[in-house]
Parts: structure tokens; sequence; C-alpha cells
């Protein structure tokens, strides 16, 4: 197991060397740090490599949406130079450009809302695609064989629904977790095969980025609250064994830390996932930096190291996104007041 | 496109594919593998249950043979002591009746005896009788001028009389 491990790591690091020489080799000093950020940052096109005045990119179409002109569907190539595929304000099309920060942006300054497949959707529907086909091949087993011995992808995802159902689910929730185990599933799986196909080399940085963790945690807090019962409530705005004079701090208090869990949830998981691709990037970088082999080859192993490190960060931060989420449903469907 | 900033774009196709997928999966995959799991583990629990009750019926089955068996040897036991009382009485009565029988026979035997002798005695006195008369009269027939051969005779009497 060990084994395997140090092998994916030294291969996805390999890999990712791979990817980046070209990138670096004619760079100024800023351009060789300068593809980290655009790494973790999310695009309107998706670049996996660039030979000399050869780019290898993925166009992606960009939609926007704007009260007064409607719908309208370009192509990312629709805006930047074709010869360095370079977006600029210079390359408007139709009223709408990208600038050189990758921002989508109106000519006239007029309101819209953009829309667009950009290079961490695409990543979105790789991992649901995968996620759905792993689930439902797992499903499949079920169906054809009945209760019997898992197989297959069934073998994989069983124990992860076991763990789920038990270990989180029905530990932090209580007697009423049987509804919640599909959703806490689906999102186990989605952040855990989401970290894990992100540190792929040339992969979106999807789970590490902040309007993915965003809209987990929201999908949490709604969940949350819509099951919130009635010993929820009188916690949040009767505070049960708090003097009424007290009740004037401590009701804003709970207010704010009904928004403050979700909260925590987008920002952990955006943070975790984040800075390992840019300690990973990092790394990489400093072989460019200090163009010396010996610092390469220390580069390498630090890599591979931190491709370890990330893989249990991978799971763990799945692991923690969920458990969190299961507490924060536990706490509103529980049956009786906290004792404080 | 900012590092801090939710993209408005990503936001709107998370929540649609997010959600998509949870509704296809609770649908199609954790529905049926949830049910499965708790099937499985019901049927797992009730073999465990079954053979719980299995191996009791066994332990009664057991217990209930032995006190069979140790009614039957009880039975066997109570029987053959019977049979042997029985056998010792048949013999005692046997005894008793085979003693009885020798007893009266000896008794009857001795009566014969008894009446026999008495019988020989009756001819034995009937036969002295008779001899004495024979000798009587031979003497009486002899002449009785010879004293010596008066006393030849009667020895000569006498002897035969021992004889007899």
């Amino acid at each position: 197991m060990k084994r395997k491990l140090l092998a994916l790591s030294l291969l996805l690091s390999a890999c990712m060397l791979w990817f980046t020489t070209p990138t670096m080799a004619a760079g100024s000093e800023e351009d060789k740090t300068s593809f980290i950020m655009h790494h973790v940052k999310d695009s309107h096109e998706w670049h996996f490599a660039t030979f000399g005045h050869t780019h290898v990119t993925l166009p992606l179409p960009v939609i926007v949406y704007s009260g007064d002109r409607g719908l309208e569907f370009f192509m990312s190539t629709d805006f930047q130079n074709h010869d360095t595929h370079a977006f600029g304000k210079e390359y408007a099309h139709e009223g709408y450009f990208i600038d050189e920060h990758d921002h989508l942006g109106r000519v006239d300054e007029g309101s819209f809302l953009e829309l667009s497949i950009t290079k961490n959707v695409v990543m979105l529907f790789v991992v649901l695609a995968f996620l759905a086909w792993m689930a439902l091949s797992a499903a499949g087993h079920y169906k054809k064989n009945g209760a019997v011995a898992p197989k297959g992808a069934a073998a994989l995802i069983e124990p992860i629904v076991i763990f789920v159902r038990d270990e989180i689910a029905e530990k932090s929730i209580g007697p009423k977790y049987k509804k919640f185990v599909p959703y806490l599933l689906t999102l186990f799986l989605f952040i855990w095969f989401g970290n894990l196909l992100g540190l792929l080399p040339g992969a979106a940085n999807l789970t590490g980025n902040i309007a993915v963790t965003f809209t987990l945690a929201i999908l949490t807090f709604i969940i949350t609250n819509v099951n919130g019962n009635k010993d929820y409530w009188k916690h949040v705005f009767a505070t049960p064994g708090v003097p009424p004079a007290m009740l004037l701090i401590i009701v804003p208090v709970e207010i704010i830390g009904l928004f403050t869990k979700p909260f925590a949830l987008m920002v952990r998981l955006f943070v975790a996932i984040t800075a390992g691709h840019i300690v990973i990037l990092g790394f990489i970088a400093l072989a460019f930096i200090f163009e010396s082999f010996a610092i390469g080859i220390v580069s390498t192993l630090m890599v591979t190291f931190i491709n370890l490190i990330e893989i249990l960060v991978a799971t763990i931060q799945a692991y923690v996104f969920t458990l969190f989420s299961a507490m924060y449903i536990g706490s509103a469907v529980a049956e009786h007041a906290h004792d404080h | 496109m900012d590092l801090i900033t939710p993209g408005t774009g990503l936001i709107f196709w998370q929540l649609i594919g997010f959600l998509g997928l949870l509704f296809i999966l609770i649908k199609f995959a954790w529905k049926p593998m949830l049910e499965a799991l708790e099937e499985r583990e019901s049927s797992i629990e009730n073999a465990l249950k079954s053979a719980e009750i299995a191996r009791n019926e066994m332990a009664n089955l057991k217990a209930e043979n032995e006190k069979l068996l140790a009614e039957a040897r009880k039975e066997r036991d109570e029987i053959l002591a019977k049979a042997h009382e029985s056998s010792t009485r048949m013999i005692e009565e046997a005894k008793d009746q085979a003693t009885k029988a020798g007893n009266e026979m000896i008794e009857k035997a001795k009566a014969v005896i008894e009446t026999e002798k008495k019988a020989a005695l009756a001819e034995v006195k009937t036969q002295v009788a008779t001899l004495t008369l024979e000798v009587s009269e031979k003497l009486l027939r002899k002449n009785l001028s010879d004293d010596k051969a008066q006393k030849e005779l009667v020895d000569e009497f006498v002897k035969d009389l021992k004889l007899n």
C-alpha cells in the first residue's frame, strides 16, 4: 500500500514537472511563479501546455446573460489573440472582453450574469460523471445480485457507504440519521473524488475553488435550518438558562453562529486544498527559479512528499466537511435541548 | 477570476450539477444500496438468531434424550430387579415344594416299611409257631425210648430252626 502510494505520488510529480517545463522554458522572472496562481484560479480556457509558440488548450464556451441582451453564447477563443492565446481588453468581441486577469467584462459597463463553462465547470462535470458512474455501477451490483457480498465498484463504494452511514451520520445526527445519509454520501464522495482528481496533473483545482465550497456549505446550511426543530430555534432565539438581560448579547451571537458554521466549512475546504496545490506548485517553481539540478532533485522529492500528504488531506478534508455537516444537522434535529 | 470571489457561473453549475447528481443518486444508487445493505444486515442477524435458536434446541433435545435414556435405564433396572426377585421366589417355592414332596414320600416310605415290618414279624411269628408245632409233632412221632436219640433229634431240629 505504502509502495503504491509512493509510486503514485512520484508519477504525479513527474507528470507535473513535465507539464510545467514547457511553460517555464521561456519566461521572465515573474512568469516563473505566475503559473501557480493561474493554476489555482478558475479560467475561461483549459490550458494544458505550451511548446514554443504552440498552445495546447481546450477552448471553452462563454455564456452570458444580461437583462438587455438576453442569453448569449461565445467561445473563449473569440476573446483572445490567436497566436499568443492571451486575453486582453483589445480583443473585445460583441461588446464583451476578457481582461488579462481572466475576468469577463462588458465594454459599455452594463450589468450581466456570467454562466460560462469555465475550466472548473468542466472539471465539475468530470467529477460528477465519475461519481455517477461509480455509484451507479455499484448500485447495479445490488440490483443484479441482491443483498450479497460486494464486488467491483460496489466493493469500493460499500465500505464508504457503511462508514458514512454508521460513523458519520448515525453518530453525529442520532436516531433521525437515515434521511440525511444520501446527502452526506454524495457530499463525501464528491469532495473526495474532487480532491483526488484535482491532484492529477493538468486537472483543475475544483474543490479548492471558493465558489464550489460556498455552494456546498450553503446546501448544508439550508438542510440544517430547514430541518431545525423547536429546540434548535429556541436555543437560538431564547437560549435556555440565560438571564433575560444577557439574551441581548447571546441572541445576536447565536444568529451570527448560524452563519459562521457554513462559513467555516467553506473556508476550511477552500484553504486546505488551495494551499496544498500552491505548496506543490511552489516546490516545482523552485527548480526554475534557481535553475539548478540539485534544487530540482530536492524539489522533486519534496513534491513527492507533499503529494503523499495531499492524498491524505484529500480524504481528511472530505471526511471533515461531511462530519461537520452531519454535526450541524445533528444539532438541528436533536430532540433535547443542550444542558448548559 | 479572483481567488476569493466566488464566480457566479461556477456557483450556478455547481448547484445544478450537484443537486442533479444528488437526486439521480438518491433514486438510482443510494436507495437501492442502503436497502440492500439493510437487507443483508438483517438477514445476517436473522441467520445468527436462528443459529442460536437451533443451538438451544439441540441442547434441549440432548437434555431430553439424556432424560429419556436415564428413565429407560431406571426402568430396565427395575424390570431386572423384579425378574430377579420373581425368579428367586419361584426357586424358593420350587424348593419348598420339593422338600415337602420329599418329606411326604419319606413319610409314606416309612409307613410302608412299618407295615411291611409288622407283616414280616407277624409272618415270623406264624412261622415260629408252625415250626414249633412241626417239631413237636416230629418229636411226638419219634420214639422217646432212646434219650440220646431224642437229644440228637432235638438238636437237629434246633439247627434247622436256626437256619430258618
